[in-house]
């Protein structure tokens, strides 16, 4: 049953991925998008992360996707397809992409995993502990260091976004 | 972990959700649609972390509280990102990385 829900939620996240970056209509790209974050919220579901796949599903099919729609809605002409380069290029782009992920899946089939994993969920007290405390399995510093980053994110997102346009000198 | 999947197919489910990302990156040159790929392929490693430390190191955390980290990271790329792309689209009205050049110089 779980091998069954895990293979349904891979193939349609791989197909919607697909879609996402052969589309050439960007709103279906991002719609495509939205069901393969689904799908991997699945994923972690499954693997008995349940903050992990909330977090997905608040972070990113929520706010990610908002903010893309609501650029996209202040820079595109709707319908209009979006240009990609030449099909000669993307033949070309495909093969390397193939031979690379050829290599790096001769690597993992390859290499001896020791499984150790016994199934148990990761809960969100042990995250909360694990990120807050300043012994030898914390996480305290990259945890300040995020929220610094957030901090400067926000103001400059605020700052490019909202400064004055300079008149181009050639037009 | 899940019941009966073992290590290796999650990594390759992975390895080709990050190469389907790579191909989208390297083919678009809408900026845009850049970022779409880029948003697969950061999703493709946070899965990649969740499942080592949950098949090879479950005693620890590192994989877990990382992705997390991963996630926030990758949230204010594309906040920072669109900001810039708005504000390309204001000075040249395109959003097509053929028609930026301004950067080029």
């Amino acid at each position: 049953m779980e091998q069954i829900l895990f293979y349904i939620l891979a193939g349609t996240t791989l197909v919607a991925a697909l879609l996402t970056v052969n589309t050439t209509k960007i709103y279906r790209a991002v719609v495509y998008l939205l069901i393969a974050l689904l799908g991997i919220a699945g994923i972690y579901f499954q693997m008995n992360y349940d903050f992990m796949g909330a977090v997905q599903l608040s972070v990113y099919a929520g706010g990610v996707m908002v903010l893309l729609v609501y650029v996209i809605m202040l820079t595109e002409k709707v319908g209009e397809p979006i240009r990609r380069i030449a099909p000669f290029r993307r033949v070309i782009a495909g093969i390397t992409v193939l031979l690379l992920m050829g290599l790096a899946l001769f690597a993992i089939w390859k290499f001896d995993f020791q499984t150790l994993g016994d199934g148990s969920p990761v809960t969100v007290e042990q995250v909360g502990k694990a990120m807050l405390s300043y012994d030898r399995n914390g996480f305290v510093l990259p945890f300040e260091v995020i929220s610094v980053l957030l901090l400067a994110v926000m103001i400059g997102a605020i700052v490019i976004a909202k400064s004055k346009i300079q008149k181009n000198t050639d037009q | 972990m899940i019941e009966g999947i073992s290590i290796q197919v999650i990594l390759t489910f992975t390895t080709v959700l990050f190469f389907i990302g790579l191909y989208g990156f390297l083919t678009r040159t809408h900026l845009i649609g850049i970022l779409i790929s880029l948003e697969l392929m950061l999703n493709s490693e946070a899965i990649n972390f969740v499942a080592v430390n949950k098949y090879l190191h479950p005693q620890f955390l590192q994989g877990a509280v990382f992705s997390l980290f991963i996630l926030a990271l990758a949230a204010a790329e594309t906040a920072l990102a669109l900001a810039i792309i708005l504000q390309v689209y204001r000075r040249t009205g395109s959003v097509d990385v053929k028609e930026v050049k301004e950067l080029k110089y």
